[in-house]
């Protein structure tokens, strides 16, 4: 038996085998049991047949990254050994259905694994269907590495509870067995156990779903979306609490309806918010244009995949950042915004509802498969910091004053008062031609100039508020990484693991705020730094692009991955060895 | 409310004698015989001549995207049902760039109405074919005459389910103003799709054309418009005859009235507070 801080556990199989349903059902065990999750999911984008793979992470502490290599593999098909064998780290432990899957001795001592075969499907049959192989491996895995089954039952019961009684019962009895096996019949090398910890008051959730309650938290009123992954998760979740929390939830028939939708819901007054991956959202790009032009709030949220094109639907990536800050044609301000977890994602999800309103402009929040599919344990949410900012809409007495309202007066700070469509004496025209003051079509010089000065003057406002660069370690280092979104994870882990000497060498910079470009930040930050170490996901550097664009402070150290896996933390802290 | 009432200071930039002024008639007066305040319509247009007309009407206004304007309409009304919201987009906006909307909006039945300006071509564009103009005609794009077949926006809507197909004619404001008013009467969908002749580019299709064409379902003796056998039968009429009126009618519930969310006051108009999520949270723990 061996002490462990933390285990990472991976089932693999062919799509429609229940992995990704036993993948979820370990996470909540080990979370109510104390610990951290972090988990990752790899699967093509058809429904049936394919290789699926479901990768959990458990520790005693935080977690926000993936390992390249597991402590233990389940094995539901063949294809499992001819494709994941080697992501078993040496010592390491294969669990593999004997009824279906061969594995040969030469092959696991080539691996320096420990094989235990299972005959899952028999024990599956035993508790009354072959489709419960998934729970019997479950099982099994509980005893080897020694945990109570109570949690399991529960968590269990609760999965199946909409199947009814049959279901429930054959799916505790398939989790005994698989228990049992491994408790009554042989003596395996590898047993882990983990410390004991008392449950914390966490969540598993994803990154999809905790920007979906920030905006519901924040007053979300109506969202629109057409499915896409990785966001149709965030579409799933709000229709099914529609309802309850009074929000109408739309699927569109594409994208450009979707976008067209929630401006006009947003223009009559409705909190607005929409979520698309990056086909979606080059479908919305006149769209957005069209936003800032009208100077109507709007919350917009890519969930990144690999692209181009339809590329690598089920895959992460990090490519879509230059095509956040210049999508639409003509030149108009837009804030972009990017998570880096779940937590940031639930704040961003009514932070931008704010800015939205207060700055009437697109705000892009820009998230990615990994996180926005990945579950990961967070503190259970609050709406103690949330707030609540509609910006300036008029209300219907300031407005009786007014003589003369011109929904897009020249003002100082460019934001001009708006009133909602019902208000008495608050007429005008949403113009998507460049207008006058009123709204009405104006095609003269200097109105021209007025109107684009004006609207770029509310992008100097907000970044006078825009929250700065986060900076993690040791600020007085001279070495900086530099990254943003879904990277945060991977880094600050592999960053946490180092020994002290060279974590007091490096700092962290993570950008939260895109655009409008913190320069003056990152020129402190960077002309003091001897060397920079940028990581990004996607082949051309595109934050390092913006950085350079924006300061003249070319990066020339950078890791880069785009083949639609996230960065694995070895790969982190090896880098940051290196650096 | 006077007709008037719904004028506003900018002066309208038709071609004098355009069909679209008919149009404009027609809506201000049956905007005001209906006693609607102009804080209270939200006039959504799209681009084109008859999309610039969103200048020339007070009212609260979305001059939209081409071809988008059915979207935008979709979303105000769900999140303000106490607006009456109207679109008006032109045949190249409603059958061309916006077909898909057209027919997904017919479908949806969102409590709006759809007045389209069907004058057969492109005209603020100078004159190019249309998904209305006949096969075979010759305009700047199709020198040698227009190979598609002419998409039918009666039996389009017929066939996607809509519950009030009808068809106006600008030459007739006084029926157009009838049926316009009935259009936002109904509770659904409700398309008003409007012969209006181009008097610049479209030599063809003219205001004497459809004065020796068209006749009145709404006078038609034994038409019912509730029967759908019959309105599919006058919606393929086309030639040396051509019919106008309602062709269909038949409410049925609006994508609104199905959300239980939008029970009682309008979305927009509920106080937005930070809702307390505990409840919500609780699937994840």
């Amino acid at each position: 038996m061996q002490n462990k801080n933390n285990l990472t556990w991976k089932i693999a199989g062919e799509a429609g085998f229940g992995i990704k349903s036993a993948g979820m059902m370990f996470g909540k065990i080990f979370m109510r049991a104390g610990y951290e999750i972090f988990d990752f999911t790899e699967y093509p984008s058809i429904i049936r047949g394919g290789h699926n793979t479901y990768q959990l992470v458990v520790d005693t502490k935080p977690v926000n990254s993936v390992y390249k290599y597991v402590d233990v593999l389940v094995a539901l098909n063949q294809n499992t050994i001819k494709y994941n064998l080697v992501d078993i780290s040496k010592g390491g432990v294969l669990i593999y259905d004997s009824d279906k899957v061969k594995v040969s001795a030469a092959n696991l001592k080539n691996n320096s694994v420990e094989g235990i075969g299972i005959p899952l499907t028999s024990l599956a049959k035993e508790a009354g269907s072959e489709l419960m192989r998934n729970v019997v491996a479950l099982g099994a895995t509980m005893c080897l590495v020694d945990q109570q089954l109570a949690i399991a039952n529960k968590v269990v019961r609760e999965n199946f509870s909409k199947k009814g009684k049959i279901v429930v019962d054959n799916n505790i009895k398939a989790l005994k067995l698989g228990y049992d096996f491994v408790k009554n019949n042989a003596k395996y090398e590898f047993k882990c156990q983990l410390p004991t910890l008392k449950p914390k008051d966490n969540i598993l959730i994803t990154a999809n779903e905790a920007l979906a309650l920030g905006a519901v938290a924040g007053g979300l009123g109506f969202y629109a979306a057409y499915p896409m992954t990785p966001s149709s998760s965030i579409l799933h979740y709000l229709a099914k609490i529609a309802s309850k929390t009074g929000i109408v939830v739309k699927h569109a028939e594409d994208e450009i309806s979707v976008a067209n939708m929630a401006l006009g819901a947003s223009h009559v007054g409705a909190r607005a918010m929409l979520a698309t991956s990056g086909g979606g959202f080059a479908l919305m790009t006149e769209t957005l244009g069209l936003v800032g032009l009208t100077e109507t709030p709007l919350v917009m949220v890519n969930v990144q995949r690999g692209g181009p094109a339809t590329g690598l639907p089920t895959w992460t990536e990090q490519a879509d950042l230059q095509f956040m800050l210049h999508a639409a044609q003509g030149d108009f301000p837009r804030i972009v915004m990017a998570p880096g977890d779940a937590s940031e994602a639930y704040d961003m999800g009514w932070q931008a509802l704010n800015w939205a309103d207060m700055y009437q402009v697109p705000v892009i929040i820009l998230s990615d498969k990994l996180i926005g599919e990945g579950n990961t344990t967070v503190p259970k949410f609050s709406t103690k910091n949330v707030k609540i900012n509609r910006g300036k809409i008029l209300t219907q007495t300031q407005l009786a004053k007014l003589k003369d309202y011109r929904r897009y007066k020249v003002t100082q700070d460019g934001i001009s008062p708006r009133t909602l469509p019902g208000m008495k004496e608050g007429l005008f025209i949403a113009n998507s031609d460049e207008h006058d003051s009123y709204g009405f079509s104006n095609e003269d010089s200097q109105n021209r100039i007025d109107q684009v000065d004006k609207r770029y003057r509310k992008l100097d406002e907000f970044s006078k508020v825009m929250p700065k660069p986060l900076v993690y370690g040791n600020p007085k280092a001279k070495k900086t990484v530099v990254f943003w979104g879904s990277n945060k994870g991977v880094i600050l882990d592999a960053y946490v693991s180092l020994p002290e000497k060279i974590k007091t060498k490096i700092k962290i910079m993570q950008y939260q705020y895109l655009w409008p470009f913190a320069t003056e930040f990152t020129n402190n930050i960077l002309k003091s730094s001897k060397d920079i170490l940028l990581i990004e996901n996607n082949p051309n550097s595109q934050l390092g692009n913006l950085i350079a664009q924006e300061t003249g402070i070319m990066i020339k150290n950078k890791l880069l991955k785009y083949d639609g896996r996230p960065f694995f933390r070895e790969e982190i802290i090896s880098a940051l060895k290196k650096f | 409310m006077k007709e008037k009432d719904f004028n506003t200071n900018y002066v309208p930039t038709w071609c004098p004698g355009c069909g679209n002024f008919g149009i404009f008639i027609a809506l201000k007066n049956a905007l005001s015989e209906l006693g609607l305040k102009p804080e209270n319509v939200l006039l959504v247009a799209g681009i084109g001549c008859s999309g610039n007309g969103v200048n020339f009407l007070k009212a609260y206004g979305w001059h939209s995207l081409h071809g988008r304007a059915i979207p935008t309409a979709i979303g105000a009304k769900l999140a303000n049902k106490d607006l009456t919201v109207i679109v008006m987009a032109g045949d190249g906006d409603s059958y061309g760039e916006g077909m898909a909307h057209f027919i997904h909006g017919v479908r949806g039945n969102a409590n709006i109405t759809y007045i389209t300006h069907d004058n057969q071509l492109y005209a603020l564009t100078t004159g190019q074919s249309s998904p209305t103009t006949d096969t075979g005609t010759k305009t700047k794009s199709t020198p040698d005459g227009l190979i598609e077949t002419r998409a039918n926006p009666m039996s389009l809507a017929l066939s996607a389910g809509g519950g009030f197909v009808s068809r106006g004619f600008s030459g007739n404001a006084e029926h157009l103003k009838n049926l316009i008013k009935k259009a936002i009467g109904h509770k659904g969908f409700s398309l008003v799709d409007v012969f209006q002749p181009c008097v610049t580019f479209n030599k063809v299709n003219t205001f004497k054309y459809f004065f020796d064409r068209l006749y009145n379902l709404d006078e038609k003796e034994d038409y019912n418009n509730t029967d759908i056998t019959m309105a599919y039968k006058e919606a393929l009429t086309w030639g040396d005859k051509i019919p106008y009126g309602i062709f269909y009618q038949n409410e049925r519930l609006s994508y609104g009235d199905h959300l239980e969310q939008l029970k009682g006051q309008a979305l927009a108009k509920r106080p937005i507070k930070v809702r307390n999520i505990d409840q919500l949270t609780r699937e994840f723990a």
